[in-house]
């Protein structure tokens, strides 16, 4: 039995073609992929992601049991503050990618709609002491608000002043005079709001109608899984599933920058600390193609007439018009510039080794 | 949606326009929509024989990537070179400017044996 977000009604509405990811019916385009990949590029808009997942973390042993189940130092957390962070398995697997949340009196944490009943069932089989695990998935409706007129349109429905809301940080606040968490963060790389807040279709429809009402002026405009893909990965930002899963580890993955190997025992540590000190033997890098063809998940990436690796990610760029994706290579490969063999269709196609993001973005 | 009545349809969501011994080929309105943004299209060269039913080229949209099945059998002609920089017009003009090949039909009488508008329609059910 599939599931709907509280915004159902309104995709269905829109036209928007539906399909089924993570056991949700989720819009995954409205008019086209590039027209809203552009529209979230130069003007401002709305994702409905409420497929997302949700735990509360409360209890006085909160923190020590977050510093266990992920890789990120959850210590240095301030109150009104997000950080990225993985939670592994003890041979560093990613179990998924997440954001944690330092509220008030506890911790939320954000996890792929994916993942959701696995990552429940790792963090319940390890809770000790003082700690209260809460899934409000279910109670929670999520809306992704992007682009570089987000922050106008949101600042004609709610008295926050946002402006000083800094990347990965929050404060709560009534929107279009409903209570919400409103949060700096995104999945596309733009100036970008997410906002958390009571699941039902009728505030779903007062806060989707308010934004759409406030964003007319700037062009705004729904969007949906396919352009949040696009967009994704012309930041460079990792997708469970593609680009990390059980079978990679977040030092390899390159997110080496939210891995504290010093904070203190994490699971996966053992595994990554023998990682590091071996030298990586494969890395998640970025290329781009000359010519139109699509790199797509799974493709081989070859060297000198062997294999040295997979795409893990590929698309047609949007913004640069071309074509870009991410992979693993052999270590020796993983330096910008390198040239990699990408086979399309039984043919090599030259692919050139490049920094990520694909695009520079200010956030 | 559009289904021209002078164009033949194959079960893949490929139109054919036969005239005199020659067809052009393309995909449907239906088929463009499926997809989703179209940014490339790979198409045989020129003299390349195409056979009824297999595959001739690929169309890679920005969320997949789909195999082309020949509608008739022929020899390639001609390829519709606009496409290879605008393969966007394959949304937007399926049935004019996105067509993709003519070739010289090995048998133009076999066109009687692919579906017609009415039944294309029906076929995806508009």
């Amino acid at each position: 039995m599939l599931k709907q977000t509280p915004f159902d009604a309104i995709h269905r509405e829109l036209g928007a073609k539906i399909v089924e990811f993570a056991g949700f019916e989720m819009p995954v385009q409205y008019t086209g992929i590039m027209e809203e990949h552009l529209a979230v590029r130069s003007r401002v808009g709305v994702f409905d992601v409420s497929h997302m997942g949700e735990f509360e973390v409360h209890g006085a042993d909160a923190l020590a049991f977050l510093q266990s189940m992920t890789v990120n130092d959850v210590a240095k957390l301030r109150e009104g503050k997000v950080q990225y962070s993985a939670m592994c398995y003890d041979d560093g697997g990613i179990v998924d990618d997440l954001l944690v949340y330092r509220l008030a009196d506890g911790y939320m944490l954000v996890v792929n709609a994916s993942n959701m009943h696995k990552d429940w069932e790792w963090l319940s089989s390890h809770v000790k002491g003082n700690v209260r695990l809460t899934n409000v998935s279910d109670a929670t409706a999520l809306l992704a608000v992007q682009g570089p007129k987000s922050l106008a349109t949101i600042t004609k429905l709610t008295a926050v002043d946002l402006k000083p809301i800094e990347y990965y940080s929050f404060v709560r606040g009534t929107v279009a005079g409903v209570p919400m968490l409103i949060s700096r963060t995104g999945y596309t790389g733009e100036l970008g709001f997410e906002l958390y807040f009571q699941a039902d279709p009728k505030t779903a429809r007062t806060v989707w109608n308010a934004l759409f009402e406030a964003g007319k002026e700037f062009g705004i405009a729904p969007i949906g899984l396919g352009a949040r893909d696009t967009l994704r990965l012309e930041m460079g930002f990792c997708l469970y599933g593609n680009d990390i899963d059980k079978t990679t580890h977040p030092l390899e993955a390159g997110l080496g920058w939210i891995t504290k190997l010093n904070k203190g025992e994490f699971h996966g540590r053992d595994v990554m600390l023998r990682a590091r000190e071996q030298g990586l033997k494969r890395r998640l890098v970025g290329f781009t193609l000359p010519d139109r063809l699509v790199a797509r998940h799974g493709y081989e990436i070859a060297s000198g007439g062997a294999v040295v690796g997979q795409v893990t990610s590929g698309t047609f760029s949007p913004s640069l018009q071309r074509s870009i994706g991410m992979g693993y290579v052999n270590a020796g490969l993983a330096s910008p510039g390198a040239k990699i063999g990408i086979v399309i269709r039984g043919k090599e196609s030259e692919g050139t080794v490049v920094p990520l993001p694909f695009v520079q973005k200010q956030q | 949606m559009n289904f021209p009545e002078q164009l033949r349809y194959t079960k893949d969501h490929e139109w054919i326009r036969v005239e005199g011994g020659m067809g052009w080929v393309g995909i449907t309105e239906y088929a463009q929509g499926e997809l989703g943004d179209i940014v490339y299209v790979e198409l045989p060269a020129v003299g390349a024989k195409l056979v009824q039913g297999k595959s001739f080229g690929t169309i890679e949209a920005v969320k997949a990537v789909s195999d082309l099945y020949a509608p008739l059998s022929g020899e390639v002609t001609e390829l519709n070179k606009e496409i290879q920089d605008h393969p966007e017009s394959v949304n937007k003009d399926p049935y004019g400017k996105g067509w993709m090949v003519k070739i010289k039909l090995s048998n133009a009488a076999d066109a009687n044996g692919l579906l017609d508008a009415a039944a294309y329609k029906a076929l995806v059910g508009k």
